[in-house]
């Protein structure tokens, strides 16, 4: 060990979390980089919440080490951990001022009074809500209520700051403002975050890294195009975005792409990413946006493009946007997302779709549950 | 608005229920004010001369006494035990939990006959006289249950995170506790405080088994008082024990009511 300075601020070492039969979190190997802002994402029960209190210490891992700052913190009391909290619901303390509200944290820290009333009065600038000291919290609107969460917060500066899907309780207009407000927040203190979500686009938009949860494991972990362009399994490919699946099979590859023969009996190429191999059994992974529909009796193969044949079978008009869902000879439907720069088609037009192979993203296929 | 016959027989039927429960009530609050010793209606004039008898009466003056210090000190220890009693069933798992729960609150359910010979026999077995000690434990025991009721269904109410948060901010659980859990819980407390000195003021079944002759309390002296004669003097104390036993409550819940909104606004 030298004395380099560990680029990973937050580690999770072997993190096992059960509630009497349920795993809540399985094994879990994560670290989180200094002053990175990282998501976990996953469906509701995969035990985001979970990870996130052991860290906090407000539950004890079964097993496994987590580390701060080189420190391991397992037998460290919360009220020493120095971490900033955000819940879901706030939980501003309702008998207290606004002021006494934020102040509290720097109440057990050696404050004094006056640095209190300015680093008070700073925190509230920093989310701009200046001059709120005196109310309630119950006279705050929810968005207000949601910033003096993250005042007091921050004004404690800690080591971490930790979200538990800070933006659910808020209407949906209100939650884009208050994402990019914590985002900017976030850079602007450069404070090592872990955010939690169910939410892909916040996800996607917000973070410098990405841990796709399910079931108390980590499915993938990675930046936001990587995690969204490039997903490990079909799980990751499904939660994030409008994907659609092409089970088949390998049937050659050259340097540049691996050619797939799919149930339409079509064979398209897949950029080569991975190593895959004759006979192994696949799903071609593409987003809905990659698709592009052209009218089948006009329709001219482009050189190097992937082209197969549908038919409409229903589709929905999204304001810029409009959704379609293609039927394949084999019966298999797919979903296509048109930007509406071309044409529009009907129900039951004879169509070809055509595809990128470098919008073509192979996974290895799952044995069925 | 007409009821069908079957409907206004019942209301004529909850009537005359309320007019049965009630009227002994209002008959005793009458005749305190009747000046005549044996009184009967319809009365013959009115005069507070019952009242002033009271006043100037030493034994009951002293059972007034030890009313009040013992409803008291029940209502303050009741609370200090009730507290983290409550706390720990509400915030934390641990086993026999529910046992012990159960128990804690049997009090309500057991005549009082029982509890009050169940207490007087285990003193026996520890081979210590009645004293107020005794009496005092026994009132703590009779009324832990309410305190434990009305503090555990505020804390159920205070949601987890406010502590949470606390702690997560700096603060160890015990100064949580006096931050965060007491403010939240200060009008429960006091609900509770103020049933508990209500139900040890106005207790006699168990009281009259463990009171001595020296710590006798209001009710269990009314009781004696009736055992030798009948006077005006405990119509009129009957009234003063209406009054206080009917108001303090229901000031308990307005004061509470008002704490809860004031803590929100
Ligand atoms: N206190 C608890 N007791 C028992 N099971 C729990 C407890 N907390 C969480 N769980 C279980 O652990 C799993 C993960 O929960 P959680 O971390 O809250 O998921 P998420 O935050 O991703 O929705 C769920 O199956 C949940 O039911
Ligand atoms: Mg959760």
């Amino acid at each position: 060990m030298g004395t380099e300075k560990d680029p990973q601020f937050v580690k999770f070492r072997g993190i096992v979390k059960k509630y009497g039969d349920v795993t809540a979190v399985a094994k879990m190997d994560l670290d989180i980089p200094e002053g990175a802002l990282v998501t976990l994402l996953g469906p509701s029960g995969c035990g985001k919440t979970t990870l996130l209190r052991m860290l906090a210490g407000l539950e004890e891992p079964t097993e496994g080490d987590i580390i701060v700052n080189g420190n391991r913190i397992n037998d460290t009391p919360i009220h020493k951990r120095n971490l900033g909290m955000i819940f879901q619901n706030y939980a501003l303390f309702p008998h207290k001022s606004i002021f006494d509200n934020v102040a509290f944290g720097l109440k057990y820290r050696s404050v004094s009074r006056d640095q209190i009333r300015e680093k008070v009065k700073h925190a509230l600038e920093v989310v701009r809500l200046p001059g709120v000291e005196n109310r309630k919290p119950a006279q705050l609107s929810g968005g207000q209520q949601q910033r003096i969460a993250l005042a007091r917060a921050i004004v404690i500066e800690p080591d971490v700051l930790l979200m538990d899907e800070p933006l659910s309780a808020l209407d949906e207009n209100l939650r884009e403002d208050m994402r990019r407000e914590i985002d900017n927040l976030q850079r602007m203190l450069g404070v090592t975050t872990i955010f939690v979500t169910h939410d892909q686009r916040e996800a996607l938009s917000m973070s410098d890294k990405i841990v796709v949860m399910r079931d108390g494991l980590k499915l993938q972990e990675g930046d936001p195009e990587t995690v969204y362009n490039k997903p490990a399994n079909h799980f990751v490919a499904d939660f994030l975005g409008h994907s659609n699946f092409l089970p088949g099979e390998v049937v050659g590859q050259d340097d540049e792409n691996v050619r797939v023969r799919i149930e339409t009996g079509d064979v398209l190429l897949a950029r080569h990413r991975g190593s895959w191999k004759q006979g192994d059994a696949v799903e071609l992974v593409v987003r809905a946006q990659r698709f592009e529909a052209h009218r089948q009796s006009h329709f001219q193969p482009t050189e190097g493009m992937n082209s197969f044949a549908g038919r409409i079978k229903d589709k929905s008009y999204m304001g810029g946007e409009v959704s379609y869902f293609i039927e394949l000879p084999s019966g298999r439907e797919i979903h296509v997302i048109s930007m509406m720069r071309t044409r529009t088609y009907d129900y039951g037009d004879e169509v070809s779709v055509q595809v990128a192979p470098y919008h073509c993203h192979l996974i290895g296929r799952e044995p069925e549950e | 608005m007409k009821l069908p016959s079957g409907w206004s027989l019942i209301r004529a039927y909850t009537i005359l229920i309320y007019v049965w429960m009630f009227t002994p009530i209002v008959a005793v609050v009458l005749l305190s004010f009747n000046p005549q010793q044996f009184g009967s209606f319809p009365m013959e004039g009115f005069s507070f001369r019952w009242y002033f008898r009271l006043a100037g009466n030493a034994t009951i003056l002293g059972a007034f006494k030890n009313s009040i210090v013992l409803g008291s000190l029940t209502a303050v220890l009741t609370t200090a035990v009730g507290i983290p009693a409550a706390m720990a069933f509400v915030r934390y798992d641990f086993r026999g939990k529910d046992t012990l729960n159960t128990l804690l609150l049997a009090p309500i359910m057991i005549p009082e006959v029982v509890l009050g010979v169940a207490l007087l026999l285990f003193i026996r077995w520890l081979q210590q006289p009645k004293s107020f000690v005794l009496l005092l434990i026994g009132h703590v025991v009779l009324t832990l249950p309410y305190v434990l009721l009305v503090v555990q269904a505020r804390l159920v109410g205070i949601k987890k995170e406010y502590e949470e948060a606390a702690q997560t901010l700096g603060a160890s659980p015990f100064q949580t506790f006096w931050s965060v859990t007491f403010p939240l819980l200060a009008p429960a407390i006091f609900a509770g405080m103020l049933f508990s000195f209500t139900i040890s003021f106005d207790d006699v079944t168990a009281t009259l088994f463990w009171a001595t002759a020296h710590n006798q309390t209001v009710p269990v002296k009314i009781f004696g008082m009736l055992r030798n004669s009948i006077s005006p003097e405990i119509n009129a104390l009957g009234t003063v024990m209406i009054v206080l036993t009917v108001s303090i409550p229901l000031f308990a819940g307005y004061i509470s009511r008002r704490f809860a909104r004031a803590a929100e606004k």
